[in-house]
């Protein structure tokens, strides 16, 4: 009998090309995400010593952390950014690199544009140099972020040096209420795990809210993996993985398609295979959800209040320090605080079904007068849904304007910043000091909760206005 | 590439008892424009540091004279978010060898390791030794022996062993890349891609 395996364990094992006695493994990397921030180093080194890219075909670049927003068709004005992308498109051409620049019509955020051209593929391993690379997880892939230095190694040599993580079983079970989003579960597992509560493990998610779940929604999910310190997550693949992946540009066909199928079909858990870890939830305890303080774990339902001080165990200083910097106070409601911007996008929730979601809350209604809206898509394939669509209209009718794709205000490094003091409410996937912008105060949620901000500049729940909506 | 030799430091330590430091604290998203790699010590914990009119800001550790050295302690979860290296290079960059904590980060300790910089993790009670004898002394010399794996309070003579793996070991005594293992498994490498589907 063989032994039983978890999905995580055959896509590892499959993928070690060498064990080290007493160290990591050598790990094959059968795709490879860059962009513009974290390669230039790597490219660098690459051409100190004087060698090639082993696999370019195996890699792929986009532009979209540094990339501005708006007027994409003129030069980029900062000349540290324009600097920055013109080494990217250098670098992919010399090592014959596929380059989907600024203006390209593939182009978008890596972990968007991943999925969507179908090089995201089950049972692959898939990394790049940025943290969220655990999105691809949502396809049965082992997919996380690397250090520059390991770009370079997977450039040089395809593979790069792993220690195997634990594993980690998140059960979700039950279905879920009434105006909760698969972001709002993704900031409920973190709330209860804390940002360092999976820090050593490779998750997978399961159960029947993750079963029942579209695939954008799986890719927010396993997105924000990272946020409670695991190095991935992943999703068992299933038919919908399938129907995704189906007749995608660098997805297989034909006979290559059928042999595939017959091994992502055999990736799923075994029964009786056992985890490091294993936690279960239930779907019914999540509501929609908010956070309140700098950094992903300190989040709550978004009718409670914010926890008290002498309820935590230990960390007061650091809470506290935080509380300090959000301006709120131990016990405050987070339900009617005033805001100042709203952003939808990121590669957590920048896809047409945010989209979608969003506009469903806003259709109607009109922005408030105090919010400046920034509803940027994840790619230009997901900007083309939303005029194609109509939800365009819909957004304009309301006083909402559509900018054009990248990462824009999840990172700030372009000009779209939140500025100091100021509160925004964020579909993206980090509130840390001065991640929107120096002294910028960041409330991350869901696209509803983002749209109930939106249209009433506070901070409202959305099942209010949606009762109303369909009442 | 390549870094220097790391055997046994010894050295007084700069201590940051916040807990959860995350790497956007390290170094802000708006200093990973450069295309090489240099200048990121002046920005590490720019925004800890330094005030919006490039003012020092006079209560931040770094900005203390009276603490000094090559080792950086920090609270609990220490380098937590984003996988920028550029976090490890400012450490390094800033003349730090080595972080002590309760607990790090996986990309973080990662990235460390590649460029030369030794994680150290040790148990919470040690942690709160060491900020202790810091407070008592800000002078307190520590010895962080990477061949015993030890790290020892000097004044106390104090001492908790810390894990690394064999091969990490390896490569900071000898200032070896994983790289340069790399490219001498390629043979290895192409047989093994060679009958892969993707
Ligand atoms: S949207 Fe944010 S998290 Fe996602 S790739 Fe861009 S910067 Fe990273």
């Amino acid at each position: 009998m063989t032994a039983k395996k978890t999905l995580f364990d055959k896509v590892w094992d499959s993928h070690v090309v060498q064990h080290i006695e007493n160290g990591p493994d050598v790990l094959f990397i059968d795709r490879h995400m860059v962009h513009e921030v974290t390669s230039p180093v790597a490219f660098l080194g690459i051409k100190n010593r004087g060698i090639k890219v082993m696999y370019p075909e195996k890699t792929f670049a986009t532009a979209d952390h540094n990339t501005p927003t708006i007027n994409q068709h003129l030069p980029v004005e900062d000349p540290l950014s324009a600097n920055q992308l013109k080494m990217l498109e250098e670098n992919a051409n010399e090592f014959g690199i596929s380059y989907w620049g600024l203006g390209h019509e593939k182009n978008g955020i890596v972990h968007v544009v991943g999925p969507e051209y179908g090089i995201t593929q089950p049972g692959a391993t898939i990394v790049c140099g940025d943290s969220h690379t655990s999105t691809h997880g949502a396809f049965g892939a082992i997919a996380f972020g690397i250090g520059t230095s390991e770009v370079e190694m997977v450039l040089a040599t395809q593979c790069i040096m792993q220690t195997k993580p634990k594993s980690m079983r998140i059960n979700v079970e039950g279905q879920l209420n009434f105006g909760v989003t698969p972001k709002d579960v993704a900031l409920y597992i973190i709330s209860q795990l804390s940002t360092s509560g999976a820090t050593g493990y490779f998750v997978e998610y399961a159960g029947q809210v993750f079963r029942d779940m579209s695939m954008e929604g799986r890719m927010t999910v396993c997105n924000l993996s990272i946020e409670m310190g695991a190095r991935g997550g992943m999703i068992a693949p299933d038919e919908k993985t399938f129907d995704y992946v189906k007749g995608r540009e660098f997805t297989p066909t034909g006979e290559a398609w059928e042999k595939a199928m017959a091994y992502w079909k055999t990736l799923p858990t075994d029964e009786g295979a056992t985890f490091d870890k294993e936690i279960t939830f239930n779907a019914s305890d999540i509501e929609p959800m908010i956070t309140y303080g700098t950094n992903p774990g300190m989040g709550i339902g978004i009718s409670s209040g914010i926890p008290k001080a002498d309820s935590l165990e230990g960390g007061v200083a650091t809470y506290q320090k935080s509380l300090q910097y959000m301006n709120f106070n131990e016990g405050d409601s987070m339900m009617g605080k005033k805001i100042d911007f709203v952003f939808l996008g990121s590669c957590t929730n920048g896809r047409i079904e945010d989209f979608r979601l969003f506009t469903s809350l806003v259709k109607g209604r009109k922005k408030a007068d105090n919010v400046t809206a920034w509803l940027v898509p994840g790619s230009h394939k997901v900007e083309k849904a939303i005029k194609d669509e109509g939800l365009l209209d819909i957004l304009n009718e309301a006083g909402f304007e559509l900018r054009e794709p990248g990462c824009s205000a999840c990172l700030a490094m372009n000009d779209d910043k939140v500025p100091a003091g100021k509160y925004a409410v964020s579909t993206s996937n980090r509130n840390f000091e001065g991640r929107q912008g120096p002294g910028a105060r960041t409330l991350l949620a869901s696209p509803l909760v983002a749209a109930a901000a939106a249209v009433t500049g506070k901070v409202t729940d959305p099942r209010e206005l949606m009762e109303m909506q369909t009442a | 590439m390549a870094y220097d030799k790391f055997n046994i430091l010894t050295s007084s330590a700069v201590p940051l008892p916040i807990e959860n430091v995350d790497t956007d604290q390290i170094i802000p998203a708006r200093f990973l424009k450069a295309t090489e790699r240099k200048g990121f010590g002046d920005n590490l914990f720019r925004d800890w540091r330094y005030n919006n009119d490039g003012s020092e800001k006079k209560d931040f550790v770094l900005n203390n004279p009276i603490y000094s050295g090559r080792i950086l302690v920090g609270g609990k979860n220490f380098g937590s978010g984003s996988s920028r290296e550029h976090a490890a290079w400012a450490v390094y960059d800033y003349g730090f060898r080595c972080v002590v904590s309760s607990f790090f980060a996986d990309i973080f300790r990662n990235n460390c390791l590649n460029i030369g910089v030794l994680p150290v993790q040790v148990s919470a009670d040690f942690l709160d030794d060491v900020f202790r004898a810091i407070e008592k002394d800000p002078n307190t010399q520590f010895e962080v022996n990477l061949p015993n794996q030890t790290i020892t309070i000097k004044s106390t003579g104090a001492q908790e062993s810390f894990d690394i793996n064999a091969y990490k070991k390896a490569n900071l005594l000898n200032g070896f890349d994983d790289i340069d293992y790399l490219l001498n498994i390629t043979d290895q490498i192409t047989e093994f891609a060679s009958d892969r589907p993707l």
